[in-house]
């Protein structure tokens, strides 16, 4: 269920990483756990953030969730097709990513969870 | 005196008939009522003597006193302006909403379905501060002007991209609304400055300035420059404006302004000496998550109709706790609606001759002025003159003489002391122009006033800059209704799609919607209290100082506390101010880093979302399994956090509807530590008479007038939220806005050892605290505590006749509830996938309004039937039940569909039901009259189930073309 082609962290956001630049999304868990998705706050290109701060937050019809950094890095680039669909991520969450990453530091991929560590981790 | 009992207004306020409670008793196994009352309440915490208040009146007796106070209040003509003017209430308003139980009894719209009348008049009111103001979206609504002002202080820091602490206020703003401004923005680590926005220059440190337009003087001037500097600075704007003024002029959003504010009282609303009335907040689309309070949207229903509902409710408090954009929570929805009624009834051309009749007798009482010799130093200005004489001394005359006239001016000597203000409203003749001419002719000495015959139009009208081009209120609703017979028609037609009390009971937990007796409604409405100033001078309202006097006495002794504020306007705004005197206090004693407050996990989210407006820290405290409050922790996070405690807050009975009886070790745990405690009061209603506030071991508490006290809750606020306090802290008390005895010259008050004023108008929404004072004066002691008895019997009786179909989920070890109670709806969702908004909505079907939903446990519903319910609505709402719960067996049972029944299509409308095409497997009659009883008072909702997805995915928050 949970593809190996890609990073996990315990705040069910997916990392995928390619050529220096990670793109970052939330997991289908969390999409069921939040339900209806109405909107998504993302982040000024250009900011840098570090491991673990909030970088924007995603509202369901009932909920609201902070939305962490899972690698420190410097947002290149956002989804800003989600403003209009932001139900993309409850149709599709493993393919509607939300920020690109230019990562600083390769070596904090080391602490992300992988499919079967994830899958775990949710029961 | 004793009354006749046909007189006592205890047997009318309360529900069950003395006939009936012995049959409800033998329901719950009781011996008797006290016995009930032993076993509900611990025996540790009960008032060792009755309350000592005067005795019941009856509601006679009542208004005759109310009468008398209302002959001591001396209703002058008022030309004070500063955010508050005299205007007309349309009469088939008047007596169609505001004194109509259909439009002041329901409840805040959460329930869209059953709140489609009121949602479309708060949509009105939207639209109408949206088209007047400029801007893209607006809430509904604030609680005042001030505080409308801070929260546009707090939203523009969120929005904004400059992150410095310095906020720049204008010097030309009302005086009450810097001095809230001061208070809110302390707390938060905000620098205020007053400047003179057109010499300022704007530094990158500085988030944002806040204007007012007409200024506080009454000029009016271009802001378009001094807004285009500030947005290259990154600095951001908000401006506090005047929708009457408005119409003629050239509106903030036109010039640029991010977020526009201000109060709609003069659209119809009396001025109460102070509310309640509506404040707006409006701004551009990209802000409007960082917009603070409700907003009411468009959406969907089940049959793709449009259908109206809270929008973005992800903002509020009961969602988001410390991180809300704000605590407030219930608004001014019932005055909302009139403003915005006020504006369907006048239409854009009717609103436009009101502001040009006003701006007219404003230019020729200039012109007559200036001939007697006065000079008006307003450029331009709508209503207000600003006119100065010779000297100090002859000001004092011109004062000294309009008070022998009977008219209240505004002294300006705090800004200069020869000067005065004059400002006129609707209600202003040409009468008042020649009366106020002759005052000044008299004070002045001046020879024969040659104005009187100057009728010409000179100094009418604005300069381009500042005019009004753009059309406003072009939406149909406000074109049509503009017969009285429209009116009432439309008022009506909204009225009759919303549930309020005078249709079924509305058993909403924590929200305690009991009477709201006629005999204490009444006197709101009459001049004596309604049409004063909040500034006026207060020998002029010795009426009003007799009513808080007694009212405050009498908060005290049920209380067990030793002072009272009665300026929160709210709940929510009495958590803010509770807290703020803590913090006062504290400082005091030189314990300034005393700023960690700990909040169970249960608790309402008003309390966290408080807590971080004053400052403070939060640390929440477990809840064990049984729901109580967690003592351990407690004591751990007590201990932890000793040097830096202020405070605890805790509601009492437990927001899990249970009289914990840890609570006074908990008040001392807190005490040990050096914290105080702040009871939330929403559950007073379970308290009052049988214990209180003091014994249980809290410093400060607030009251929610609106739920224990009989205002009522009109759709969403008005609400008054008072303090009551320890003697301790009675030194730390609010502070006044405006300073000494003649309030008609405000002066700030600077922020020393109290703590800060909390609202624009000193005693909050005055004309209201009428209701509350009416219903403890006919109750009397016995009567508000038998109030209190048979509130906890009725909720113990619902227990007892529905606990074998659905889970309680807590209760004291002996089984007894306070006076609500939880139900479990969770296990359905596995047996028949039925989940608790399926039941609410079925609820409808059946004429009931749902019960809360969802807090303090998701997936549950929380059940207070209040003291006045009779035994026959208590059983038509056990019937309804039951007969749902039947609905779910029959799902469980695999005898009902589990996707197309009765609960998953619910609410059915009429339009559904008749319809040519029928297609489900169960029976019309199933799906509308599930139950005999609900024949007999049949109510059809107008939408089906409305779509929140939808409304939140595609927001719309004006009137939707038609």
């Amino acid at each position: 269920m949970y593809p190996s082609d890609r990073k996990y962290t315990k705040n069910h956001e997916w990392v995928t990483i390619a050529g220096g630049e990670a793109k970052v999304g939330i997991t289908q868990y969390a999409q069921e756990q939040l339900g209806d998705v109405v909107y998504v706050e993302l982040p000024e290109i250009g900011r840098s953030l570090k491991r673990g701060e909030t970088f924007g937050a995603i509202e369901s019809v009932k909920a609201v969730s902070e939305l962490y950094c899972p690698l420190s890095g410097e947002v290149a680039s956002v989804n800003v097709e989600l403003s209009e669909h932001p139900e993309a991520i409850n149709v599709e969450p493993h393919d509607t990513w939300m920020i690109a990453l230019k990562l600083a530091d390769s070596a904090e991929v080391e602490a992300l969870l992988d499919g079967p560590s994830y899958q775990a981790l949710i029961g | 005196m004793s009354s006749d009992a046909t007189e006592s207004f205890a047997r009318r306020h309360i529900g069950p008939r003395a006939a009936d409670i012995e049959r409800m008793l033998v329901t719950v196994g009781a011996d008797s009522l006290d016995g009930l009352i032993d076993e509900a309440v611990p025996a540790s915490i009960r008032l060792s003597k009755p309350l000592e208040l005067p005795e019941a009146e009856s509601e006679h007796q009542c208004l005759t006193r109310l009468s008398q106070i209302a002959a001591n209040n001396q209703v002058r003509r008022s030309f004070l302006g500063m955010g508050y003017y005299g205007c007309i209430t349309p009469a088939v308003i008047l007596r169609n909403v505001l004194e109509n139980p259909s439009w002041y009894t329901p409840y805040t719209p959460y329930q869209a379905e059953i709140a489609q009348g009121r949602l479309e008049a708060l949509l009105n009111f939207q639209t109408m501060v949206i088209d007047l103001t400029g801007m893209e979206v607006a809430n509904a609504s604030l609680l005042d002007e001030a505080t409308a002002a801070a929260e546009a202080m707090a939203m523009v820091r969120r929005a904004g991209r400059n992150r410095g602490t310095r906020f720049l206020v204008s010097n030309r703003c009302f005086p009450q609304t810097v001095a809230v401004l001061a208070g809110r923005a302390e707390p938060l680590g905000i620098s205020i400055e007053i400047v003179d926005v057109a010499k300022t220059e704007f530094a990158d440190d500085v988030f944002g300035v806040l204007m007012r337009y007409p200024d506080g003087l009454g000029v009016v001037a271009d802001l378009t420059s001094v807004i285009e500097r500030a947005h290259l600075a990154g600095v951001q704007v908000a401006v506090g404006t005047d929708l009457l003024a408005l119409t003629l002029l050239k509106p903030p959003g036109e010039m640029g302004a991010d977020v526009v504010y201000g109060n709609t009282q003069r659209f119809g609303v009396p001025l109460g000496y102070g509310g309640p009335h509506a404040a707006f907040l409006a701004t551009r689309l990209g802000y409007v998550r960082q917009m603070p309070g409700r907003v009411v949207g468009v959406s969907v229903d089940a049959h793709g109709a449009p259908a109206y509902r809270m929008a973005l409710q992800t903002r509020e408090q009961h969602i988001r706790r410390e991180k809300a954009t704000s605590n407030i929570c219930t608004a001014q929805a019932l005055l909302a609606s009139i403003a915005g009624f006020y504006a369907v009834y006048h239409g854009s051309d009717g609103l436009t001759a009101i502001a040009r009749r006003v701006h007219k007798l404003s230019c020729r009482l200039a012109t007559r002025l200036e001939h007697l010799g006065c000079r008006q130093l307003n450029p331009e200005f709508f209503d207000t003159l600003h006119i100065s004489v010779h000297d100090s001394e002859m000001a004092g005359r011109v004062l000294a003489v309009a008070n022998d006239a009977g008219l209240n001016l505004r002294n300006l000597e705090q800004h200069r002391a020869s000067d005065l203000g004059i400002a006129l409203d609707e209600t202003t003749t040409e009468i008042d122009v020649d009366d106020i001419a002759a005052v000044f002719q008299k004070a002045l000495g001046s020879s024969a006033d040659e104005g009187v015959v100057d009728r010409s139009e000179k100094g009418l009208g604005f300069s381009d800059a500042v005019e009004r081009r753009s059309a406003f209120l072009s939406h149909k609703v406000f074109h049509v209704h503009q017969s009285e017979t429209g009116m009432m028609r439309y008022l009506k037609r909204l009225e009759r799609r919303d549930i309020g009390l005078d249709t079924s009971m509305i058993p909403l937990g924590s929200c305690t919607m009991k009477l709201n007796p006629a005999a204490a409604m009444i006197p709101v409405t009459w001049p004596g209290f309604g049409a004063l100033h909040p500034f006026a001078p207060k020998e002029q309202a010795r009426g009003y100082a007799q009513l808080f006097d007694e009212l405050e006495s009498a908060l005290c002794a049920i209380t067990g506390l030793d002072a009272v504020s009665l300026q929160p306007n709210s709940g929510a705004q009495g958590e803010f101010a509770g807290l703020m005197v803590i913090r006062a206090y504290h400082e005091h004693q030189g314990k300034n880093g005393r700023r960690v407050v700990l909040i169970p996990s249960s608790a309402h989210g008003t309390n966290p979302a408080s807590a971080a407006m004053a400052g403070m820290r939060v640390v929440v405290v477990a809840c064990d399994g049984e729901g109580n409050v967690d003592v351990g922790d407690v004591r751990a996070k007590a201990a932890e956090h000793s040097d830096s405690l202020s405070a605890l807050m805790i509601t009492y009975p437990s927001t899990h509807g249970v009289f914990e009886e840890a609570i006074q070790e908990i008040c001392a745990v807190v005490h040990d530590h050096g914290g105080q405690v702040y009871m939330d009061g929403a559950n007073m209603n379970a308290q009052v008479g049988l214990t209180n506030p003091a014994v249980i071991g809290a410093d400060v508490c607030h009251l929610n007038l609106h739920k224990t006290f009989a205002i009522p809750h009109g759709g969403g606020g008005p609400g008054m939220g008072p303090i009551a306090v320890a003697a301790h802290l009675a030194p730390y008390l609010p502070k006044c806005q405006v300073d000494g005895p003649e309030e008609s010259h405000p002066r700030l008050v600077g922020l020393g050892k109290r703590a800060p004023a909390v609202a624009a108008a000193p005693w909050g929404s005055a004309s209201i605290l009428t209701i509350s004072y009416a219903y403890i004066r006919m109750l009397g002691g016995v009567g508000l505590t038998d109030a209190t008895r048979h509130a906890i019997l009725n909720a113990n009786y619902l227990k007892a006749k529905l606990e074998a179909h659905y889970e309680v989920l807590y209760a004291r070890p002996n089984g007894r509830v306070a006076h609500e109670l939880i139900f479990d709806f969770r296990p359905f969702l596995e047996t028949a996938g039925i989940d608790e908004q399926d039941v609410a909505k079925r609820l409808i079907d059946y004429g009931f309004h749902a019960p809360t939903v969802s807090f303090p446990v998701a997936g549950t519903m929380m059940v207070e039937p209040t003291e006045s319910e009779p035994l026959e609505e208590l059983d038509r709402f056990c019937e309804a039940l039951l007969g749902i719960r039947q609905e779910i067996q029959e799902i469980a049972d695999g005898r009902a569909d589990r996707k197309d029944n009765v609960l998953k299509n619910a609410p059915h409308t009429a339009a559904a039901v008749v319809a040519d095409s029928w297609t489900h497997p169960y029976s019309r009659e199933e799906a509308a009259f599930p139950r005999p009883f609900v024949r007999v008072q049949k109510f059809w909702p107008s939408v089906g189930r409305i779509d929140n997805t939808y409304g939140d995915r595609n927001l719309v928050c004006h009137c939707p073309p038609i």
